[in-house]
């Protein structure tokens, strides 16, 4: 059976980000992936609880797809996980709804890869600063996947940005296949990487 | 003929006459004073020379009119536009009647006779005149607030000139002459101005001290039918007691609303009279139509003709002088020029009693009433005349100047209609995001102003096709229906959805009933003009009260939504309860269904967001 892939994109300036508006064009149109713009929807952060609870229950992948704003996502995501992810319904006693759905985050940032590490400027790789959204998948009981990213946005070549964009259409088509190697993806510390190997083989 | 049957042909005339004027343009008043032409005793002869007896009920209309006028004049009303009222309305009033009178008494009447008929030859139609301005959605204008200024300072000016007019009467003449035995007639003259003034004040301390305690007494009951019975008692008990003290039935009326003004039972009255009033000043303009003796124009025709080219040239040449002095700018100044310029129902009044008084004789005040139908009759057309031939050549334009027009613009993609304080803040936000909307209204200061201030307008009526067209309205986006009178509104909304079909139409809607009559319309993105100023205020309020802004605001929000489900619900249910013709009652009920349905729904259910009590129980349980 397919999966149903839900992206929640997350970006308050949508309009002046041409590198996220290139991702965004590259996503597939597929009656299994839906996207959701949150700043869209809920421009006075007055989220729908109960629509965003329908959403994810009838997905399998659940995509935060944002920038990378101090380490972190823009505060509407946050407001996102701090009032759908309810206790009782995605975590603690009866909360059981997201079990087994997989998760990660899409992110772009400005930085080059190399600067998240302990010896560039960032000082902690992405992975780590993660961390958070990490952990609230895997008290959801989701499986985290390791993220997608476009570094080094603010030097990008247009070559180079519609390179990553086209990775992220086939990383989404694959996903929604019938049988996705999610543990070989798993194994690798960017969703990019497994992909540039796929390209090498 | 009896009472079903006369019934019969006025509602009759009325129905066929009315729906046609309407649709030509002309406004209602000029239906019902054809319908009464039509029927009356010079054209088909429907109704016969009873027209006197028929016009003595109508007054009635007059009557309750004035009962609701003095209703609607709070005196923070009054005070407010107290400059223009006694100005405008002194200088109307003042040089006309002198202009009259020296013009009357010139050819040969008595200074007595000349006095009294200037005076009544200068007041203009309250009825005609307002239910204009009201039509044309032109209460907010300057034009709009100097017509109603100057035409309550007639109404005004009537109780002390009905007062003064005894004083004038021929000796020995008695009213008792025409039938009415009155309870003044055997007075001397100045004892009758005393009485007047004292059932003056009987009215105003009984409105004080006896009505208001009998309105509470009433409401107590439940009974709404016994409340409009006891509506339609009090303005009946004032007029039989003015016509006891030989006054003007009206001006008790007059009296009687202006002191019940401040009553808590203002609006009660008001919606409880209101279908009366219509239907009785409908009767009124039939009465007034069926009333011209075309005889007497027969016989006479060049006198009247004279005459009512006189009086009008007078009375609107007096108008606009007030109006240049005032500043009206010229379109504003044609308008109240032109609505005003009849010579009103108040002459009616005041001929009778002179009539009665005997101050002129009844040829004479046949004469005037004619003219003065006449008048009223032609001031339709009149202002048709203003509005298609005069306004246009002098006034502002209908279109933005060439210059604007000259580059095809596709910016313009969003039509704003009706630029009052709801869509002027619209206009200003677009534009400071760099958004240049069209704009179409019908104040023409307005539009000068904004035309100065760059802004592409179009002057007139909105609801108007080549109008809409010539906006822009084919290949516009956006049109957003933002004009103060819901009326109009619906108006336009409905004109647009049918002839714009690819339009994207954003209303503006004044209350829910009106929100609920979009719904109807089909239409989805309504906007009720005061839904989130009151949720905001009463977002303050929990604030100041020590809640939390941010858990207040998000209650907020939550209302906001739900409240936005709840019209939607109760739309669809709305259709059982057509039988609440009247709107207060239907407000009312709805009011009382909503709080039901708050009471049944726990708004702060639900929301377990940062609540970490919630998680501590789950754990611990």
């Amino acid at each position: 059976m397919p999966r149903k892939i839900l992206i929640l994109f997350v970006h308050p300036r949508f309009e002046k980000s041409l590198n996220n508006q290139l991702l965004v064009k590259h996503i597939p149109i597929s009656e299994h992936i839906t996207f959701h713009d949150l700043y869209e929807r809920y421009p006075d952060f007055n989220i729908d609880v109960a629509f965003e609870k329908e959403l994810l229950e009838s997905h399998d992948v659940i995509i935060w797809q944002h920038p990378f704003y101090w380490y972190s996502a823009p505060p509407l995501l946050k407001q996102w996980i701090d009032i759908v992810l309810e206790f009782g319904w995605a975590y603690g006693p009866g909360g059981t709804n997201l079990r087994g759905k997989y998760v990660f985050n899409t992110i772009t940032a400005g930085g080059q890869r190399i600067a998240y590490s302990r010896e560039g400027y960032n000082g902690f790789t992405v992975k780590e600063l993660l961390a958070p959204f990490e952990q609230t998948a895997r008290l959801c009981k989701m499986t985290y996947l390791p993220p997608f990213a476009m570094h080094g946005t603010h030097r990008i070549t247009k070559e180079e940005a519609l390179q990553t964009a086209g990775h992220y259409k086939y990383l989404l088509e694959t996903l929604t296949g019938d049988n996705a190697p999610v543990e070989e993806m798993q194994g690798h510390p960017y969703l990019n990487d497994w992909i540039n190997r796929q390209d090498k083989e | 003929m009896n009472f079903l049957a006369q019934a019969l042909i006025y509602l009759a005339a009325a129905v066929v006459c009315v729906p046609i004027a309407k649709r030509l343009g002309m406004g209602s008043v000029l239906g019902y004073l054809f319908a009464g032409v039509l029927i009356g005793p010079f054209v088909m002869g429907f109704i016969g020379k009873e027209g006197q007896d028929i016009m003595h009920f109508a007054e009635f209309g007059v009557v309750m009119m004035l009962f609701l006028i003095g209703l609607e004049l709070e005196p923070s009303h009054f005070w407010r536009l107290r400059k223009s009222i006694l100005g405008l309305g002194t200088m109307q009033l003042g040089i006309t009647s002198v202009i009259l009178f020296l013009i009357l008494a010139a050819s040969g009447f008595s200074w007595k006779a000349s006095v009294a008929t200037a005076l009544a030859l200068a007041m203009s139609s309250t009825a005609i005149a307002l239910q204009t301005v009201k039509e044309k959605g032109l209460s907010q204008t300057v034009s709009g607030q100097a017509s109603f200024s100057v035409l309550l300072f007639q109404d005004i000016a009537v109780i002390p000139i009905l007062a003064i007019l005894p004083l004038f009467a021929v000796q020995g003449s008695s009213i008792s002459a025409s039938g009415h035995q009155t309870f003044i007639d055997q007075l001397p003259g100045w004892l009758q101005t005393v009485s007047i003034f004292v059932a003056i004040g009987i009215i105003y301390s009984a409105g004080r001290f006896l009505i208001v305690p009998m309105l509470r007494l009433i409401a107590k009951t439940q009974l709404r039918e016994l409340f409009t019975a006891s509506s339609l008692f009090l303005v009946v008990a004032i007029a039989m007691l003015m016509q006891l003290v030989g006054l003007s039935p009206a001006l008790g009326a007059f009296l009687a609303g202006v002191v019940l003004a401040n009553s808590e039972y203002r609006h009660e009255l008001e919606s409880d009279l209101q279908p009366f009033k219509g239907l009785l000043l409908g009767l009124f303009f039939i009465g007034v139509g069926a009333s011209i003796n075309f005889e007497l124009i027969e016989k006479q025709p060049l006198l009247i003709a004279g005459l009512v080219v006189m009086v009008m040239v007078v009375k609107a040449g007096v108008l606009f002088f007030s109006g240049k002095v005032f500043r009206l700018s010229t379109d504003q100044n044609l308008f109240y020029t032109f609505a005003l310029s009849q010579v009103g129902e108040f002459a009616f009044v005041l001929f009778s009693f002179t009539g009665q008084l005997q101050i002129i004789s009844t040829e004479w005040m046949n004469i005037l009433m004619a003219v003065t139908a006449i008048t009223m009759t032609i001031t339709p057309l009149l202002l048709l005349l203003n509005e298609k031939v005069i306004d246009p050549r002098f006034g502002v334009k209908e279109k933005p100047g060439e210059r604007e027009t000259d580059h095809i613009d596709t910016q313009h993609s969003v039509i704003i209609a009706g630029f009052g304080h709801f869509g002027s803040t619209i206009g200003r936000f677009l534009r400071a995001n760099g958004v240049e909307a069209t704009i179409l209204d019908n104040d023409s200061d307005r539009v000068e102003l904004l035309r100065k201030m760059g802004f592409k307008v179009y002057y007139g009526d909105a609801t108007r096709l080549d109008l809409l067209k010539s906006a822009g309205a084919d290949d516009a986006k956006i049109m957003i229906a933002a004009i103060d009178s819901p009326e109009i509104n619906k108006e336009l909304a409905a004109t647009v959805k049918k002839h714009f079909p690819g339009l994207k139409l954003m209303v503006r809607a004044k209350s829910r009933m009106d929100a609920y009559e979009y719904i109807e319309m089909g239409l989805t993105d309504i906007y009720r003009e005061s839904l989130h100023t009151s949720v905001k205020m009463a977002v303050d309020v929990l604030t100041r009260m020590g809640h939390r802004s941010y858990t207040a605001s998000r209650q907020g929000q939550k209302f906001l939504q739900y409240d936005e489900e709840a019209l939607l619900g109760m739309a669809s249910i709305r259709h059982d309860q057509k039988k609440y013709i009247l709107q207060a009652r239907e407000n009312f009920r709805m009011q009382e269904e909503l709080l039901s349905q708050d009471l049944k729904q726990d708004l702060t259910e639900n929301d377990h967001a940062w609540d970490s009590e919630e998680i501590r129980t789950g754990i611990n349980k």
